[in-house]
């Protein structure tokens, strides 16, 4: 600018360009004023469920922030919810074995079952047991998942994992895992002794006593006891060749890393993990919490869901399988989300190779713990 | 007189708060608890002795105290001695400048979390890890060592063998010189000096050294956890277990009373022989 020009900026023109360089100035903080500050929601769930991957999209279209509570097994999240006061959290996400202790305790709210798309479930899952009381619904199932013989594919194969028996090969002894936790894996031993009618947690005193002698049997075969991280690394690195009480949750994040491992639903059938959302008692947030509900139930949800960065799950509805077939055909194909395919999780079901999780029907929690604990120190 | 209790008293107060706050009133507070009752999750006060019948009564909670009680006793005398020829050159074969800087790098691992050491081990001591692979050079293994009693020995030693050695060295250094002269002069050799000067001249340092080894394995979680692969559960994990089930703070409570029982008896004992007068 040359020394003339300069002379020749007005007033006018100064105060116009301060005027507006102002306003160019203010406009973040005024943009700031005018949006409101994200609705927080309060979420008790197992870790990964309030990831970006699941809730980025729904966070962003519904200006919400979600504040999760993570957790590690069932009774931790029962005496979380009994240690804190109504409306801690505005939603919870269990295991569907523990929806009925929620109920039972009060801490969640009943659900009008007109606000989800049961018509789209597959039928097994629309009236699915603990969630509903009569015509009553306290909590929707958004996703579950299959636990049955998980397995290094370079010492084992597929045909060989079909049976629980496997865990017995000489091949494996000091190299069968647990996964740290008595329900999976006793429900696995009562389903290898055929207690598979009505449950393989719903059997007698003698039945009971022929599990724990099955499972006392396996020890000299096993290499030791995991935890979430411990079960991943222990398959990763080779050290665990077969781990009982696991499935596609640990195998299909391993595989997507390359590890040789996969998991087979064996002849004796496996054990059906549900997780389901309810709404906590005393929240404000209720609202927002059943469209976040309804969210995960659509298409975009349930692709989120069955591809969590955390542990994959399968979709209890029919639009969510048509949505991972065309968003990821190779995940659809990978994990059965086709019909007829032959790991389709719902012929199993009719099949009657699966069986929900449960809470122990003719013993108490206590009795498979302490056992749990005898077996370890064995 | 009065002045310099009051003078003294007044010195000693924030150890004296320190300690009711965050020993004793926690510790009253545990030994309440164990007579609690957990109903529907929530722990109610009350005054129950089923918590303890039933963690006393249990098989598995004694197979659990005694093999505690063996890998912490184990791990406490091969510490020491594997710490022992470490501290012995530090304290008399290096100059002052070397011993400072060794017992830096000595302090430094305890920058880095403990579990991330834990963990890095598994990939040394896997089946597939580092250790295996050298040895597969020269035609030996795959040996088996993670999940196993020697793995979670690798974790203690990661955990106390740094501590152990310092608090060895300290005390090795402070002996007398004039003492090893003399039996040196009197005609003892090196292993006689040793065993019969310097470590007795040295046996407070090398007995806390070794106490304060037992102690934080004795109470350690991840080793036996992550290195050792809870086969067989010690007393820590046993702890995680109660609680992780049934949310029976009240009976691990009574496992964590235990626990202190004996790291008392122990500590108590250790430190009476180490100032034990010398009878001849």
């Amino acid at each position: 600018m040359s020394h003339q020009s300069a002379k020749n900026v007005s007033r006018r023109t100064l105060l116009k360009t301060a005027g507006a360089s102002g306003v160019v100035l203010a406009a973040p903080m005024l943009n700031r004023a005018w949006a409101a500050d994200p609705v927080e929601i309060n979420m008790l769930a197992w870790y990964g469920h309030a990831e970006p991957d699941i809730v980025e999209e729904f966070e962003a279209q519904n200006n919400v922030k979600f504040v999760p509570k993570y957790y590690a097994g069932g009774d931790n999240m029962l005496a979380l919810m009994a240690q804190s006061p109504p409306g801690t959290y505005d939603i919870i996400l269990s295991d569907a074995e523990f929806v009925q202790q929620l109920n039972a305790a009060g801490y969640i709210q009943e659900l009008d079952p007109a606000d989800y798309p049961f018509d789209d479930f597959f039928p097994e899952f629309q009236k699915f047991p603990g969630h509903w009381i009569g015509d009553q619904l306290w909590s929707v199932m958004v996703r579950y998942g299959l636990l049955g013989v998980s397995f290094n594919t370079d010492v084992i194969t597929h045909d060989e994992a079909m049976s629980y028996n496997v865990f017995w090969d000489s091949r494996l002894t000091g190299k069968v895992g647990h996964f740290d936790w008595h329900l999976p894996n006793l429900g696995q031993m009562s389903l290898l002794n055929g207690n598979d009618n009505p449950s393989p947690f719903d059997i007698d005193g003698a039945a009971w006593e022929a599990v724990q002698e099955k499972t006392l049997s396996l020890k000299p075969q096993v290499g030791g006891y995991f935890d979430y991280g411990g079960t991943f690394s222990s398959l990763k690195t080779g050290e665990m060749h077969a781990v009982c009480g696991i499935g596609d949750w640990i195998t299909g994040v391993l595989q997507k890393d390359g590890a040789p491992v996969d998991s087979v639903i064996p002849e004796e059938g496996g054990i059906q993990w549900t997780e389901s959302y309810s709404v906590g008692i005393g929240t404000e947030k209720g609202e927002i919490a059943k469209k976040f509900i309804q969210y995960m139930l659509s298409p975009a949800g349930q692709v989120r869901s069955i591809q969590m960065a955390a542990y994959p799950g399968l979709s209890p509805t029919k639009s969510g399988w048509a949505a991972i077939q065309e968003a990821n055909p190779d995940e659809a194909k990978r994990s059965g989300l086709i019909e007829g395919a032959a790991n389709d999780p719902i012929r199993l079901k009719r099949e009657g190779r699966i069986h929900y999780r449960d809470i122990p029907r003719q013993q108490s929690l206590e009795d498979w713990n302490d056992f749990w604990s005898e077996y370890k120190n064995a | 007189m009065a002045t310099s209790s009051r003078y003294a008293f007044t010195w000693r107060l924030p150890m004296l708060i320190w300690q009711a706050a965050f020993f004793v009133v926690p510790l009253v507070f545990m030994a309440a608890i164990s007579f609690w009752l957990v109903k529907n999750y929530r722990m109610e006060p009350d005054f129950i002795l089923k918590n303890w019948s039933k963690m006393l009564g249990r098989g598995f909670f004694w197979d659990a105290y005694w093999i505690t009680l063996w890998r912490a006793s184990l791990a406490a005398l091969v510490i020491s001695l594997i710490a022992f020829p470490a501290s012995y050159s530090l304290a008399y074969k290096v100059s002052e400048s070397v011993r400072r800087w060794a017992v830096f790098f000595l302090i430094v691992p305890f920058f880095t979390s403990y579990l991330v050491r834990a963990y890095a081990w598994q990939v040394i001591l896997a089946e597939n890890g580092v250790v295996n692979a050298v040895l597969g050079q020269v035609g030996l293994g795959p040996f088996t060592m993670l999940n196993t009693g020697f793995g979670a020995m690798i974790g203690y030693l990661t955990l106390t063998l740094p501590l152990v050695i310092v608090l060895q060295t300290f005390s090795l250094s402070g002996v007398d010189r004039n003492q090893i002269e003399a039996a040196w002069n009197l005609g003892c050799s090196p292993l006689r000096t040793i065993v019969q000067v310097i470590v007795p001249s040295a046996r407070v340092g090398l007995i806390i050294g070794a106490v304060f080894c037992f102690i934080l394995t004795f109470g350690d979680f991840v080793s036996p956890f992550y290195l050792g692969g809870s086969k067989p559960p010690t007393l820590s994990i046993l702890i995680i277990d109660t609680t992780k089930s049934g949310q029976q703070w009240p009976r691990a409570a009574v496992v964590a009373l235990i626990m202190i029982a004996t790291l008392f008896c122990t500590a108590f004992a250790a430190v009476s022989a180490a100032y034990r007068k010398r009878t001849r």
